[in-house]
């Protein structure tokens, strides 16, 4: 009798015990999906805010085509490619980012278009929208670095093998200036 | 991040039932002096107080708080940049609701958070701080604001705020009633004897020690929650020196927030009511020092999570303990210093304009657009009138404003 119960008790320590860790493991993976969502919305809201910023600077940057196309291309290939895996996102937005940034440096020259209210709001959103997307990339990371970490550490790796949770990817950074601070690499 | 937040929901469990255990005991002392064997009389009305100064404070807190600062709520279209700073911390906080956002008239810059959870959480900020601080600056002391927000800082306070002044009001009455009803209540229990006179000086010695004792526990808590807030702003903006910056800028302004009061001056980012002082009058601080938190947040050696701050911690004030939990230490990720996505291209002078802007909007002002390229800023008092361009003396009939009605603090 005494046996069974403290069999029963040693039963329902370790069921609550592997329950903990499951729970934390789709705690985790759930926090990854949600911050990705929340890059998908900012990355979204670029996509959307640059048409507006085109058509604003077009008049009084008529010789800057080629920064101005350069940007719609790439508008274009990230909106294409909007539905792809991380890596091939993150490759593609960071380029749109290089050229946003470029488009801004021209801008500089021009005393006229950075007198437009019209312009300087929409500057202000996208310099927002920008630093939006780089938290939320942030936030990520430390999602993904988190479920990471419970997939491959003992003990929750055994339960992460036996229901089959996956590893995922980190939303890599590749912009030049970013990489010049010390970064950690895993 | 979330461990932070578990751990000092234990802390902060302690210290309520440590402060809880206090004021039963002084409400128990205060029956005692009052009437002997009238103890649990006292422990009663301790309750009370406490429940319904509690119940208060929790469901209308935020607003009492924000109508004591005069602060105005404001839309986006009030001053998108503090908007967006706000929300692109919350999306580096992980705070799914973003807060309100108040502004503050007043030149002293200095800023807050209140309410008692994320999804109740309200922001405030004065003119002066929009004015002097750049961007990265800004996202500094919003992340300070956000990281009380997501530690349930203001929760807590204000629970152990509750305490201290029920604590501090029970031993006052209970001093009080002792002082003057004393000797008709001595006439009446001389046959209580050697047992009464023990209990009875417990009872004064309690009722005078204890409101000091919670009122250095709040401050140290208080102090504590500072360094905190600071670490998580840091982890967050991934650049400690835009807050060290905006301490530097904060501590150096001499403008006096003329709202502030000592009751309130707790929840400010700074102390409204001047320098902090160091070594034993530190104790009586809310606030550590602020140019320890600045060389704190600048020697944090180009890593930016809990644990570089609380090695930088230990160092520059030589404390052998560190002001991070344990637990959250362990689960910390490492997290390097990044350069701010968009740097601020806005000059001093910008940043002045569209505050001074956004404060005429509140006042109900009409902005029109002349043609001759001025803005007209025009007073409610002239709405359905017809003024000049003092410029080009084109005619213009005056608008209702546009803007946000002002608002003393509804929510």
């Amino acid at each position: 009798m005494i046996a069974m119960l403290v069999l029963l008790a040693v039963i329902v320590v370790v069921g609550l015990w592997v329950m903990g860790l499951y729970n934390g493991l789709v705690g985790s993976r759930n926090e990854v999906k949600n911050s990705w969502s929340q890059i998908d919305v900012q990355l979204k809201r670029r996509h959307d805010l640059i048409p507006n910023l085109v058509e604003a600077v077009k008049g009084y940057m008529g010789h800057e085509r080629g920064t101005l196309e350069a940007v719609t291309k790439a508008r274009q290939q990230a909106v294409d490619l909007s539905s792809a895996s991380a890596e091939d996102r993150a490759k593609v937005e960071n380029a749109l980012s290089q050229t946003l940034r470029s488009l801004f440096a021209v801008a500089e020259a021009y005393p006229d278009l950075k007198a437009n209210q019209n312009f300087l709001a929409l500057q202000e959103e996208l310099t927002a929208t920008e630093n939006k997307i780089s938290f939320a990339r942030q936030y990520y990371n430390d999602a993904v670095l988190r479920l990471n970490n419970r997939i491959q550490m003992f003990p929750s790796s055994i339960i992460a093998g036996a229901f089959n949770f996956q590893m995922e990817q980190f939303f890599q950074v590749d912009a030049p200036e970013d990489r010049q601070v010390p970064q950690v690499k895993f | 991040m979330w461990e932070l937040v578990r751990a000092n929901q234990r802390r902060a469990a302690t210290l309520v039932v440590v402060m809880a255990a206090l004021l039963f005991a002084v409400g128990y002392a205060a029956g005692e002096a009052l009437r002997p064997g009238a103890g649990l009389g006292g422990l009663f009305v301790a309750f009370v107080v406490w429940v319904v100064l509690s119940l208060v404070s929790y469901y209308s807190g935020d607003s009492i708080f924000l109508s004591l600062a005069g602060a105005h709520k404001i839309a986006k279209s009030d001053n998108p940049t503090l908007y967006n700073v706000v929300e692109e911390m919350c999306i580096a906080s992980g705070i799914s609701r973003v807060p309100d956002i108040y502004v503050i008239d007043d030149a002293a810059p200095n800023a807050f958070a209140t309410g008692r959870d994320p999804q109740h959480a309200s922001v405030a900020v004065t003119a002066g701080l929009l004015e002097t601080l750049n961007r990265e600056e800004l996202q500094g002391v919003i992340a300070h604001e956000l990281g009380h927000v997501a530690n349930r800082d203001v929760l807590y306070m204000m629970m152990v705020g509750v305490m201290l002044g029920a604590i501090v009001l029970l031993a006052d009455v209970g001093t009080r009633v002792m002082f003057y009803g004393g000797g008709r209540r001595r006439t009446s229990s001389r046959e209580g004897g050697q047992g009464q006179a023990v209990i009875l000086i417990l009872a004064v010695v309690l009722m005078i020690l204890a409101p000091l004792i919670a009122q250095l526990v709040y401050l140290a808590v208080s102090r504590r929650r500072e360094y905190l807030a600071d670490a998580c702003s840091a982890l967050y903006t991934r650049y400690p020196e835009g807050l060290a910056s905006a301490l530097e800028k904060i501590s150096h302004s001499t403008a006096k927030l003329a709202s502030a009061s000592r009751a309130t001056a707790p929840m400010y980012i700074v102390n409204p009511l001047g320098a902090t002082a160091k070594g034993l009058a530190e104790l009586s601080s809310t606030h550590p020092p602020t140019s320890e938190r600045i060389r704190i947040l600048r020697s944090m050696g180009g890593g930016a999570g809990y644990r570089q701050y609380d090695e930088a911690f230990r160092k520059v004030t030589g404390r052998p303990v560190g002001v991070v939990p344990a637990t959250s230490l362990q689960q910390a990720a490492p997290a390097a210093v990044a350069a701010p996505a968009a740097p601020d291209a806005r000059a001093r002078f910008e940043r002045v304009r569209q505050t001074t802007d956004m404060l005429w909007r509140l006042n109900q002002y009409a902005f029109i657009a002349c043609a001759c390229g001025t803005t007209l800023k025009v007073p409610p008092a002239y709405v359905g009138k017809e003024i000049a361009c003092p410029h080009c003396g084109a005619k213009h009939v005056v608008p209702a404003a546009t803007g946000a009605p002002p608002q003393a603090a509804a929510s």
